[in-house]
């Protein structure tokens, strides 16, 4: 009984202390390091690389808000998420915040009580299947069995593609990504359907990559962001301001290489407001006047960022496309800096 | 001088409820017990009621609250394995529903398995035969001591590898033969043939299960007779003979009623017939695996709590080994083996929510999985997947322990 009491009083400490989460700001720098939830290991998203150091598109998020925030991008601590626990980590204050290819929705947004910062990846749904099964649209896998990873809007959207075409499917439910692609090339299941960014990500890292194709159909909308908590708007300013950091600054031509140069002013006066040599916009969200050009030289801008991750020149190899700055063609377009 | 020393010993021993002190809460032993228990009673309940209230001004405070109004919208999701009519546009109470169902399913299965397993096991782990007993301690050995998860994954990865994909089958010269032309093992899973019932299928089926009433009832018969005359009527061939003879008369006089479905080829898999999921499978195997070598060791330890004296004196009175464990040992060893095995039961329903791990749709994988992902109602799902495991736990444990009592030693 005695041990009993002393578990209980263990518990309810606990409790109490996360209750007090408000300041998220605070916490994180009293703590020194930023909690961020990531996936469980996507490739060219987040996975950790042979030193087991986290590396990936969602995770220079991560790194750009610790650069801003303490000043250090290393200072980062990586919680690795499933689909079904990544909000119930959020929600408790297990992590600060969540980079994790989670799509915006409006149950998520409105119901779940988060605030979703921005869009740092627009994706669509689609799906991939080995190329000798001589399937070219998505409209021919009537019957078809296909892999999904469970607690995911790709399973809504499935779903829902299948019910509005009038064909039926063998849903096999998979936890994580990794397994999901397990089963798929034991061939356990015909297709596998997730989001076109990550089908790419997985199929790069196929023994042949070649042998699977990936249909033409995108059946929906998937904004990937960064998320917080609702409630504490004053760090959702910050997570929200260093995405928009990143991708003002490739907009604006700062790169990682000539930022030092640029930070001794410019005759760009939004260049001089986001690098901190004029204006006050750093001490407004409760940092200093450079937070925005730490977050750059973490890994660059947005730009950067992408290219070094799941660009081209990888082997991941995704085109811009949406994701282009929109003086470019794309959707990619910040508020600006004033 | 004594009379004081009496009246002290008068009063010490019979006044009691008379001669009751505050004090004696603590110092006495007959009320002791009680004091803590109370004390700890209220504890118990102060840190609850904290903890709650502290959650509900958390989730306040969050902006959040407790609503079971998820329960009637629809789920949006799909269900590979439906035992009830279930669609994307059902709701995540009928999910749910589907989900509780698909649980027992499994521990249903895997309950019988493992205790047929078990016995088996326990029983030739005590063999004379030096092989036998090994292998049994070999397989009770290794399997208790890995976790069961570990057991799931391997069944399910090692069946999802070694068995062909449905395509295989295809074809002029096929990578891949159906077994008897019936059943075809792919690494989805095993399709089999399903009846197709015709006219006059209900009278077949009638007789089918009239003839499995009809032998327990020979056998009782039997054993009754044996009791009561001491006569011995041949078991095996007359139960065989009451199980098959009617039901071929009656399905040739009813002109073939029932045929059978045979799962074919079609599109991307086998269509027609009975699918067993690759993830059912691999679940109710691991569990009733793993389970059954637990079983194993109660059936091993109800045996061994039978004293060798009422083999040798069975033996003595000329009866053949298997019948002397029929007879004599196992009967006996009941009384010692239900108990443990009532919780073995509720290890497997219990276990059963690992079904996730292979994607098998339990109801931890839609209630407490989809459902709760997709509405964010994390509380309110955990709740209901505690009330549900909590009930059927309880329903088992009252259902064994009604047996228990009717085996149990009776003292008169």
């Amino acid at each position: 009984m005695k041990k009993s009491v002393i578990l209980g009083a263990l518990t309810v400490a606990g409790m109490a202390a996360g209750a007090a989460s408000a300041a998220t700001l605070d916490d994180v720098q009293a703590r020194g390091t930023l909690n961020c939830g990531v996936t469980t290991g996507v490739p060219g998203f987040a996975e950790p690389d042979a030193d087991g150091v986290w590396q990936g598109f969602d995770v220079a998020v991560c790194r750009a808000v610790a650069a801003a925030v303490l000043g250090d991008p290393t200072a980062v601590e990586f919680v690795p998420t499933t689909g079904k626990t990544r909000f119930t980590a959020l929600a408790s204050g297990e992590i600060d915040m969540l980079a994790r290819n989670t799509t915006w929705t409006f149950s998520r947004d409105v119901d779940l009580k988060f605030e979703f910062t921005g869009v740092n990846y627009y994706d669509g749904q689609g799906f991939m299947v080995p190329a000798d099964l001589g399937v070219t649209s998505a409209a021919d896998l009537d019957g078809a069995t296909v892999c999904i990873q469970t607690g995911t809007t790709t399973e809504l959207n499935l779903a829902d593609f299948f019910r509005s075409n009038n064909i039926s499917y063998e849903p096999v439910p998979i936890e994580t990504g990794s397994e999901a692609v397990q089963l798929f090339l034991a061939g356990s299941c015909d297709v596998y359907t997730t989001d076109r960014s990550a089908l790419a990500a997985q199929r790069a890292n196929f023994p042949t990559p070649s042998d699977y194709i990936v249909l033409p159909e995108v059946v929906s909308k998937e904004p990937l962001g960064p998320l917080v908590r609702h409630g504490d708007n004053d760090w959702g300013d910050i997570v929200r301001w260093t995405l928009n950091a990143l991708i003002t600054a490739e907009e604006l031509g700062v790169t990682s290489e000539n930022i030092e140069e640029l930070a001794a002013g410019t005759d760009n006066p939004e260049v001089n407001r986001l690098l901190g040599s004029e204006g006050t916009l750093g001490e407004m969200l409760g940092l200093d006047g450079q937070w925005a050009m730490r977050a750059i030289m973490a890994e660059g801008n947005y730009g950067e960022i992408f290219d070094n991750n799941i660009g081209e020149a990888t082997n991941i190899g995704l085109a811009r496309g949406l994701n282009a700055q929109w003086t470019d063609g794309g959707l990619l377009y910040s508020p600006p800096f004033r | 001088m004594s009379t004081i020393s009496e009246e002290r010993l008068d009063s010490g021993h019979g006044g009691a409820p008379s001669g009751f002190k505050l004090g004696m809460l603590l110092n006495d032993t007959r009320y002791r017990s009680y004091t803590f228990q109370f004390i700890a009673l209220v504890l118990l309940i102060l840190s609850i009621s904290y903890l709650v209230s502290n959650l509900i001004a958390n989730l306040e405070e969050a902006g959040l609250n407790i609503s079971w109004a998820f329960l009637a919208e629809p789920a949006g999701y799909d269900i590979n394995q439906r035992p009830i009519e279930y669609d994307s546009q059902s709701t995540h109470a009928r999910a749910s529903i589907v989900g509780a169902i698909n649980t027992l399913i499994v521990a249903f299965l895997a309950c019988v398995t493992a205790t047929i397993l078990g016995v088996v096991a326990g029983v030739l782990r005590l063999s004379n035969n030096w092989i036998v007993a090994r292998l049994m301690s070999v397989y009770v050995e290794a399997f208790r001591n890995v976790p069961v998860l570990i057991w799931i994954l391997i069944i399910f990865l090692a069946m999802s590898n070694a068995f062909p994909q449905p395509r295989a089958f295809r074809g002029e010269a096929p990578d891949a033969e159906m077994w008897l032309g019936l059943f075809a093992f792919t690494n989805r899973g095993v399709y089999a043939p399903s009846f197709i019932n015709g006219a006059g299928s209900t009278i077949f089926w009638i007789v089918c299960v009239l003839s499995i009433v009809g032998v327990f009832a020979y056998r009782r018969y039997a054993k009754k007779l044996l009791y009561d005359t001491g006569r011995l009527l041949p078991m095996g061939w007359p139960s065989l003979a009451i199980l098959i003879v009617p039901p071929v008369l009656a399905f040739f006089l009813l002109g073939s009623p029932v045929s059978l479905e045979t799962p074919e080829l079609r599109g991307f898999n086998f269509q027609g017939g009975v699918h067993l999921r690759l993830s059912l499978i691999a679940l109710w195997f691991a569990l009733a695996i793993y389970t059954g070598a637990f079983i194993a060791e109660n059936v091993r330890a109800g045996i061994m709590a039978i004293s060798k004296g009422q083999t040798e004196a069975a033996g003595a009175l000329g009866l053949r080994p298997g019948r002397i464990m029929n007879l004599v040992i196992l009967p006996q060893a009941l009384r010692v083996i239900i108990p443990p095995l009532i919780s073995q039961y509720l290890n497997i329903t219990k276990n059963s929510s690992l079904a996730i791990a292979v994607g098998y749709m339990d109801i931890t994988g839609t209630l407490g999985g989809i459902t709760l992902n997709q509405t964010g109602r994390a509380i309110e799902a955990i709740l209901l997947l505690m009330l549900f495991y909590l009930l059927v736990s309880l329903a088992i444990s009252a259902i064994m322990n009604v047996y228990n009592n009717s085996v149990k030693l009776k003292e008169r």
